[in-house]
């Protein structure tokens, strides 16, 4: 409490608010969790969804090919199917429990989003239509399986919106702009969390949001790296934020990087391409991936069609000897890129003023999600530590929660399918819990120190530019912590890392109004960014083995004796070497096995 | 190439009034405009600002005027841009600070002409509920719409007159008109027929021109028109 006599007027000039429920990010997850917890909880009770941006601009609408649940819509398919393709796909870490939960809700998930309103593409019946996508197979690894659910090449688009329309409709309260950038904890990591705080964009006040439960669904941090299919403010805010506060990130060695980057540019051209029957072709104009998997080819998992590109880049097979091959998608003709993939279609022809239907398109891997993030149990619950104490008032959902569905390698069309059906789980728990919830405790010191802090990062006259901290930082995860590492790589990366956050404590900026800062909230972005490359490269350093997204060509086998377990990361509050604490993997039904595509 | 960057500047807590800001920057033909306001604001001025995301044409923040015309920064090439470019922010909405503009109104409208499905019947198998590929292509052009602003900041009619509900708000509202789930058909066609509502459309073809997701938006004004004459909404 020392903090308030210190500073009365920062404290003074803090705007408060009083809810029951706040949710931070306006994605899927935050939406749908919203929409549950407003019906759960009655139109009298005091939900707000609080973003740094519009809604509509949650880069859950950047999501293309589409959402999967085995409706077999189409053909035969069995939630267990998906269950195991699930499994398999995040290379065994995935917890069974967790992933069980997800396949069989989904087909109910999906049949509500339908009610909502959501514009899936139709069967000539009537049915929402569905498509093919990597890793799906039948009957357990067979061969692949139409399973994916969508809306053109616009699925998350299309979710966004849908969800979106349905909060106008039951009047849910948004506060659009908003950097959220602390928790409430009063007591600390042993206590409740009681809000949030953030600054007004508009006009550079300090609000404090103070509720008896708390959601993030803040999305991934993908501006870690150079090439990243995020959006710019994909930041990690969320994430760093508890791992500040003394909470655990989970696996966060795991990024996935999606094999079909756009060249340089590194956002996504949908796996719907490959999907509806799009080939990878290396120098020699070699469908490559016939050679890493025989089965499922340019349908095999992310990680691993990510690894042949490198792979044939390596070994000067690149197109030119570069480091991209090349998508062919001519054969797909006019009317499947027009009306399944038109959007594809569209960034092909603007961005690189070529034609699909003529032309190669060159791509890279790109580093696109996050397995890892905030561990929570299937409900949402935010966990404490390894041994699975919950931290009361406290939720978390979609890319930057882990609950973990995902284990170390993230099967397309399921972060669609984790938002969905965890952001409901968690409002409708949190509705749940609020009905009982004590009285708010304010978090004083922290509103304070938030104020105090910004306030500071807005006064300094020199120092450094946070985008040079930024650009070195993205260029270092690429390239040290991406799709192949070694111990000396990570090591080297874990010591710039450091290096750049010792540098950032003295960032500058030239913006020192209030209205609109967006110098103000870049820096405050640098340092979220800083926290999440810290926890992955830390994470990373320590697992000796190669899973899913995780490649060390000097450990390069996965060794299920001693690495069938999720990291738990804690910061170290000097500084120093994280924390690092290992939690068994929950294996229910499918024994790990080698995993072959 | 070398690109020069003329910026249309406010900043009310230091200027008395919007003036034009020159930059000089290094480009490649294939970087974006919003490329080229990031080296901007990164290097030189970091008080240059505007609202971006996704960075490739699907969130919608960063609709702006450029070279006279609406667009989205980061969809707009080097290459087709010119070596002398201009950018201000979309008309018809208060500036706040340089690029940024006060989107409440634009989002006011939005939430005016009831933008959600109403259809509370669950079919009783539980399942989803049909719908023909035919009957889903009817709204499927509306549907792509991601509320950027630029069609109903490029329309003069919302120029000279604020209260007119504007392109994008039709769009939305066609979007659910066409859609045989819906239950709220009348009532939605009834606010369209309001005074400020789809009757104030000139047909100048602006919208069409702005948008950046090439949506039909004179002929979704012209069905929703139609559709009223044929209900009788108004």
């Amino acid at each position: 409490m020392s903090l308030v006599k210190t500073d009365a007027a920062a404290r003074a000039a803090v705007r408060t608010h009083d809810l029951d429920a706040v949710v931070v990010g306006a994605g899927g997850a935050g939406l749908y969790a919203a929409l549950e917890l407003k019906q759960d909880l009655g139109p009298e009770a005091r939900i707000g969804v609080i973003s740094k941006l519009y809604p509509t601009r949650s880069h859950t609408g950047a999501a293309q090919g589409g959402v999967c649940a085995a409706l077999a819509n189409v053909e035969e398919d069995h939630w267990e199917w998906h269950w195991f393709d699930t499994v398999k796909g995040g290379d065994y870490l995935v917890d069974q429990d967790a992933a069980e939960v997800m396949c069989r809700d989904a087909i109910d998930t999906i049949i509500k989003l339908e009610h909502l309103g959501l514009p899936f593409d139709r069967t000539p019946e009537g049915l929402i239509n569905q498509r093919r996508f990597g890793g799906h197979t039948r009957n357990y690894g067979e061969g692949p399986v139409r399973r994916s659910c969508y809306a053109a090449d616009r699925t998350g688009h299309a979710i966004l919106q849908t969800l979106y329309q349905q909060c106008v409709r039951a009047d849910i309260a948004f506060y659009d702009e908003y950097q959220v950038l602390d928790l409430a904890m009063p007591d600390g990591v042993d206590g409740r969390v009681s809000g949030v705080i953030a600054l007004q964009l508009a006009t550079g006040e300090i609000h404090s949001f103070r509720a008896r439960g708390v959601l993030f669904a803040t999305g991934g941090f993908g501006k870690i790296f150079k090439v990243t299919s995020n959006a710019h403010t994909l930041t990690g805010d969320g994430v760093a934020i508890p791992w500040r506060r003394g909470l655990p990130l989970e696996d966060m060695e795991f990024f996935q990087f999606h094999p079909t980057g756009m060249y340089k540019l590194g956002f996504l051209l949908s796996e719907a391409m490959r999907g509806e029957g799009g080939i990878l072709l290396n120098d020699a104009g070699e469908r490559f991936m016939e050679r890493y998997a025989p089965t499922m080819k340019d349908l095999a998992s992310r990680d691993v069609v990510s690894r042949s590109i490198y792979q044939e880049v390596a070994a000067g097979r690149g197109i030119g000897g570069g480091d991209f091959v090349h998508l062919d998608v001519r054969h797909l003709g006019a009317q499947v890129l027009n009306e399944k993939l038109p959007d594809m279609s569209g960034f092909i022809r603007t961005y690189f003023g070529i034609e699909p239907l003529t032309d190669l398109v060159p791509i890279q891997p790109t580093a696109h999600y996050a397995m890892g993030g905030i561990p929570t149990d299937i409900d949402g619950r935010v966990l404490a530590d390894e041994a699975g104490r919950v931290v009361p008032g406290f939720y978390a959902a979609g890319e930057c929660a882990c609950v973990s569905v995902h284990g170390a390698n993230r099967l397309g069309t399921n972060s669609l399918l984790d938002i969905l059906v965890f952001g409901r789980r968690a409002g409708i728990a949190m509705a749940r819990e609020l009905r009982a919830a004590p009285a708010v405790e304010p978090d004083l010191a922290a509103e304070v120190a938030v104020a105090q802090a910004v306030s500071e990062l807005r006064g300094r006259q020199d120092g450094e530019r946070a985008a040079t901290i930024r650009t070195e930082l993205q260029e270092v995860m690429f390239t040290k912590c991406g799709v192949y590492r070694t111990a000396a790589l990570l090591e080297e990366c874990r010591a710039e890392v450091r290096t750049l956050r010792e540098r950032a404590r003295r960032l500058v900026i030239d913006d020192k109004g209030c209205r609109y800062n967006t110098d103000l909230v870049e820096a405050l972005e640098l340092g979220f960014l800083l926290d999440c490359a810290e926890a992955t490269v830390e994470s990373a350093v320590a697992r000796l083995e190669s899973r899913g997204a995780h490649a060390r060509e000097d450990h390069p086998e996965r060794d299920d004796e001693n690495w069938l377990k999720h990291t738990f990361a804690f910061r170290d509050p000097d500084g120093g070497d994280a924390r690092l604490a290992y939690k068994l993997v929950t294996v229910t039904k499918f024994e790990p096995k080698p995993r072959v595509y | 190439m070398d690109v020069t960057l003329r910026i249309r500047r406010f900043n009310p807590e230091a200027d008395s009034d919007a003036h034009w800001e020159t930059y000089a920057v290094e480009a490649e033909p294939t970087d974006r405009v919003l490329d080229l306001l990031h080296q901007v604001k990164w290097y030189q001025d970091g008080t240059l600002t505007f609202r971006r995301s996704c960075a490739h044409g699907v969130c919608g923040s960063d609709a702006m005027l450029i070279n006279g015309r609406n667009r989205l920064a980061c969809e707009f090439l080097v290459k087709d841009a010119g070596t002398d470019i201009s950018v201000e922010p979309i008309k018809g909405l208060p500036v706040i600070k340089d690029l940024l503009v006060d989107m409440d109104p634009f989002w006011d409208q939005y939430r005016s002409v009831m933008p959600y499905l109403v259809n509370d019947e669950v079919p009783e198998d539980g399942r989803e509920r049909r719908q023909s590929p035919e009957d889903r292509a009817r709204y499927e052009d509306t549907s792509r719409c991601i509320l950027c602003a630029a069609c109903t900041t490029a329309c003069p009619v919302f120029w000279t007159d604020g209260a007119y509900v504007g392109p994008a708000a039709i769009v939305n509202a066609h979007r659910f008109i066409t859609d045989t789930r819906d239950h709220a058909h009348e009532e939605r066609l009834q606010i369209m027929a309001d005074p400020d509502g789809v009757w104030r459309c000139r047909t100048v073809f602006n919208c069409v021109e702005a948008c950046p997701r090439g949506i039909q938006i004179t002929r979704a004004i012209m069905e929703v028109t139609n559709e009223i004459s044929t209900v009788g909404g108004g």
